[in-house]
């Protein structure tokens, strides 16, 4: 664990070393803007020190009090921009609690088809498109050209599944705009937004969605038309997995101790996706029942165990934490207002819980010393030790399988969680390729390349789940039950909380509703998660010290310096940045300085 | 540039276009276009540093010709005394986040056409929403509304919540034609949006619309009717996403069952919320077609009916009653 990177060492100096400030600002081919601060000391190889800042604000829930509840979900859809159907859907689900009303059977099964399809678009998109191109034969010629040497080489052992007969191969596709399956993958990331479309009316904020269920017209040519592209998708699963595979257990031969890329203690958190219309009722009191039906299992992991499944317990330890974030404190000096004391099962709720959370925004000069992020600390509280857990979502896709598994749980044929640290995936015969099971284990580690290669394999748990939500869906209609909205009244005071899973990890809702109106608001998206500055306590965040852990392999030094490995790292956790985020590192002897290293200034005592 | 007041939605919509795709653009596939390079934070190979030495080459005139294209709505940095509100990449003499709006500021000045894409940057959108804490406005609050670009453009606003993907890439095809001599000046309206994807309401191009003639309307919205009187605003708004569809003519608004929330307008969002109350015009619009609808409804019906019958010449006898009369074969009656 990063022991040099506590607030309290800021600003001493490390012992002496080749030390060089460097800064990506921005780092692109994520969603949003995220500028990294480094400082590295390239005699051994490795950063010295991570911190994380946000480069944007916009205030929704400041600018959504006194709205219309029912506004709620068309208006948090825009916080995101690749994944705002996530707040819609989480969005609705919150409203459905407070307003208790229970969708169709046949518009959650609608629901999940649209999310199922925005994990397959998205992981998609981003694996190959903007992640992929990390590992593409223009990047690696220029940052390893050892590397590449080797993957000339080297035979890929799945080259009769995927076509690609070495390493080197593989690595060619992905090149930018020229590499036949980064145009592939564009390819499909479209036909997979016409799934979306098909379900959800629009990409990426939805015009179909609403509290009580879907507008979306649940005829037989919506499901045939979603079922025709799936199988498409699970057909380029059959040779997408396998060539993700190849190509991240070609990284951890050709470059003995790459597992520690990325690496950090494994402390997990996933919120559950994809009701079950058949147990979720949306009730507070029975969220522990129906949040384990979920056909992902939510949980929080901590050093690899299973701390809690339980939605309830989820949302009662959920802190929100200042630290170096630009807001003023509401908890303390009277500024903000308890809105909820307990939870409807009698739990206190803490001042630093979302629905007692007010936003004070206070805009001032960037101070690494001091403030120097728009982004808040969500924290978990760990009631066994007391500690507040900077959980993060690894992107999402390590997350929930690594909670599926640990629980068990899940089983629905094309998908299962036998319990024995799995998750099987079936996919189907298709066109040109027969039946086939991958199996994801537990991996050792929490680093860059499992976050990834979870990434693939989710990919194909999203289409193994759609076969299941087609099926269901259609059994729906085939037993003329198409119905695809329940009535409902908006009470006159009420609270309500939604869980789900956005495509980058843990996605939560909190509101209160007094007059009718929204008296507070507050989503908790994943990127707050894992781009957290530091907080109250000093705990850095999950980039910060998962980018402060990671060594450099790069050939190149200071002068030629792309920072691959650290941008594997950041990449790896999928940074979805709206929410906006710089990441900083300092604290050593500066001996020599580079590109903008003045973003330091405030350190160099 | 991605980091106004937004969420890269118009960016991430844009790469769902096909009409003509990214890579149709940039690979040089359509004919008659200049060779295109593309600088967008979510696509480009470039990181850091490397990325923004385009940026400050525009900015300095070192990059010619180049388009801007801005979404995100643009804050007020003048409402505070210190701090930002949306940067990208950092001063190097300060330390400090270039804001958004110096950038706004650098480059509009040297570039030859600036398109605002999405409703954020056209008009200032969601974040531009009444209590907001950032007093966000659209480009052209921000530069004038009779800006004009060196050489003589007015700002090109392709609004949308997020922009539709075709909508964006034809906006931008028209532009690199008519900057290469092969257009002539784009066609726009007051609010400065292409006249030919502008010019119509949603309602004029929805499928549901036959319904609101009949006076059938959906009262709850699990229904394939007219929504007018569930929050539709299709009626008054501007938007093609009824006819075009969302992608290559699939999805869309009122079309498949979403409510029209007047998403591409510059009166979005304050002036359609309560998004789910029936819009204050349709409680009289749909009631004065009523006596109308209902008649022509019940009139259509019988019609319906009838022509839902084959005519009587069509059957097994063995006499011909389609009104010829063979020379030769046919049995006669009697």
């Amino acid at each position: 664990m990063p022991e040099v990177l506590t607030t309290t060492k800021r600003g001493t100096s490390a012992p002496g070393g080749n030390i060089v400030e460097m800064n990506w600002d921005p780092i692109t081919r994520i969603v949003g803007s995220l500028g990294i601060f480094t400082k590295i000391n390239f005699d051994t190889k490795k950063v010295v020190e991570c911190y994380s800042t946000s480069s944007i604000f916009r205030g929704y829930s400041i600018f959504m009090l006194n709205k219309d509840p029912r506004d709620a979900h068309f208006i948090t859809s825009r916080i995101c921009g690749i994944c705002g159907d996530n707040h819609a859907t989480c969005s609705c689900y919150a409203q459905q609690m407070a307003y208790d009303v229970k969708p169709p059977p046949l518009a959650e099964m609608i629901v999940n088809l649209g999310e199922a399809a925005e994990y397959m678009f998205d992981h998609n998109i981003f694996q190959d498109n903007l992640v992929g191109v990390d590992f593409c034969e223009m990047m690696v010629k220029e940052t390893n050209p050892g590397v590449w040497e080797r993957a000339q080489k080297t035979e890929a052992p799945h080259a009769k599944d995927h076509g690609y007969r070495t390493i080197a191969d593989i690595m060619r596709a992905l090149n930018p705009f020229e590499g036949e399956f980064y145009r592939e993958t564009l390819q499909v990331s479209r036909y997979t937004r016409e799934m979306f479309c098909l379900m959800e009316g629009r990409h990426v904020h939805p015009s179909t969605l609403y509290p009580g269920g879907v507008g979306t017209v649940p005829s037989i040519q919506v499901f045939t038309d979603f079922l025709v592209r799936l199988t498409k998708y699970a057909e380029f699963m059959k040779r997408c997995l396998p060539l993700h595979d190849d190509l991240f257990d070609f990284f951890y031969q050709a470059l003995p101790g790459y597992e520690r890329v990325g690496e950090r203690r494994i402390l997990l958190g996933c919120w559950g996706s994809f009701q079950d219309p058949y147990k979720c009722d949306y009730k507070y009191e029975t969220m522990n029942d129906w949040g384990k039906a979920m056909y992902v299992t939510p949980g929080v992991i901590v050093d690899g165990k299973l701390v809690t499944n339980n939605l309830v317990d989820i949302n009662v330890n959920i802190r929100i934490l200042l630290g170096s974030s630009y807001y003023e404190d509401w908890a303390e000096n009277g500024n903000g207002e308890v809105f909820v004391t307990h939870d409807p099962l009698g739990n206190p709720i803490d001042r630093r819980h979302p629905w007692n959370q007010t936003t004070i925004p206070k805009p001032q000069k960037r101070d690494f010393a001091g403030n120097y992020s728009w982004v808040m600390c969500p924290r978990w509280l760990d009631n066994r030790t007391g500690d507040h857990l900077a959980l993060d979502t690894g992107g999402g896709p390590i997350a929930r399988l690594w909670s599926t598994a640990l629980s068990g749980l899940v089983d629905i044929g094309y998908v299962k969680a036998p319990g024995d640290g799995s998750v099987r995936i079936r996919l189907p015969k298709t066109a040109t390729k027969p039946e086939v099971e991958f199996t994801w284990r537990i991996p050792k580690w929490s680093n860059a390349l499992e976050r990834d290669r979870a990434r693939t394999y989710f990919q194909a748990y999203a289409a193994a789940c759609a076969y299941y939500f087609v099926e269901k869906a259609m059994a729906e209609v085939h037993a003329g039950r198409t119905q695809t909205f329940t009535p409902f009244k908006v009470p006159k005071e009420a609270i309500g909380c939604g869980f789900h899973e956005a495509v980058r990890g843990v996605l939560s809702h909190h509101l209160v509703i007094r007059n009718h109106k929204i008296a507070n608001y507050h989503p908790y998206p994943p990127t707050p998660w894992n781009a957290t500055p530091r907080d109250i306590y000093g705990t850095p965040g999950p980039y910060e010290d998962a980018v402060q852990n990671t060594p450099i392999f790069e050939e190149n030094g200071p002068d030629k310096f792309k920072g691959i490995d650290i941008m594997r790292a950041v990449r790896s956790f999928d940074p979805c940045l709206p929410c906006g985020v710089h990441m900083y590192l300092g604290n050593g002897k500066v001996l020599k300085k580079m590109h903008t290293p003045t973003g330091l200034a405030g350190l160099s005592k | 540039m991605t980091t106004g007041l937004g969420c890269d939605g118009d960016s991430i919509s844009t790469t769902a276009a096909t009409l003509p795709s990214i890579e149709d653009v940039v690979m040089g596939a359509i004919p008659g276009l200049p060779k295109v390079h593309l600088h967008n934070p979510v696509l480009a190979y470039e990181v850091g540093d490397d990325f923004m030495k385009f940026w400050h080459a525009a900015a300095e005139g070192r990059l010619e010709p180049f388009v801007l294209v801005l979404e995100g709505s643009v804050p007020n940095e003048k409402i505070k005394k210190e701090g930002y509100w949306a940067a990208m990449g950092t001063d190097p003499d300060t330390g400090q986040p270039i804001t958004t709006n110096e950038w706004i500021d650098r480059l509009a000045p040297k570039a030859t056409a600036v398109i605002a894409s999405g409703t954020c940057a056209t008009y200032g959108g969601i974040h531009a929403m009444e209590g907001n804490p950032t007093g966000a406005m659209g480009l052209a609050d921000y530069l004038g509304w009779n800006w004009r670009s060196k050489a003589g453009l007015p700002i090109v606003n392709v609004p949308g919540c997020p922009v539709q993907p075709d909508n964006m890439m034809e906006t931008l095809l028209y532009l690199l034609y008519q900057v290469a001599g092969l257009a002539p000046l784009i066609p726009l309206d007051n609010e400065l949006r292409p006249t030919w994807l502008f010019g119509k309401t949603v309602h004029e191009g929805c499928d549901r619309g036959s319904y609101y003639e009949q006076a059938d309307f959906a009262h709850e919205y699990g229904s394939p009717k007219c929504l007018v009187k569930v929050g539709c605003w299709g009626p008054v708004v501007n938007c093609n996403v009824t006819k075009r569809g969302w992608m290559d003519g699939i999805g869309g608004c009122p079309n498949v069952g979403g409510i029209c929330i007047g998403c591409t307008m510059p009166g979005f969002p304050d002036k359609f919320m309560p998004f789910m109350d029936e819009p204050p015009g349709a409680t009289f619009s749909s009631s004065v077609i009523g006596p109308y609808g209902r008649l022509i409804r019940m009139l259509r019906a019988i019609t319906n009916r009838a022509v839902n019958k084959e005519p009587r010449w069509r059957h097994p006898r063995p006499d011909l009653t389609t009104g010829y009369k063979p020379k030769y074969y046919a049995h006669q009656r009697g």
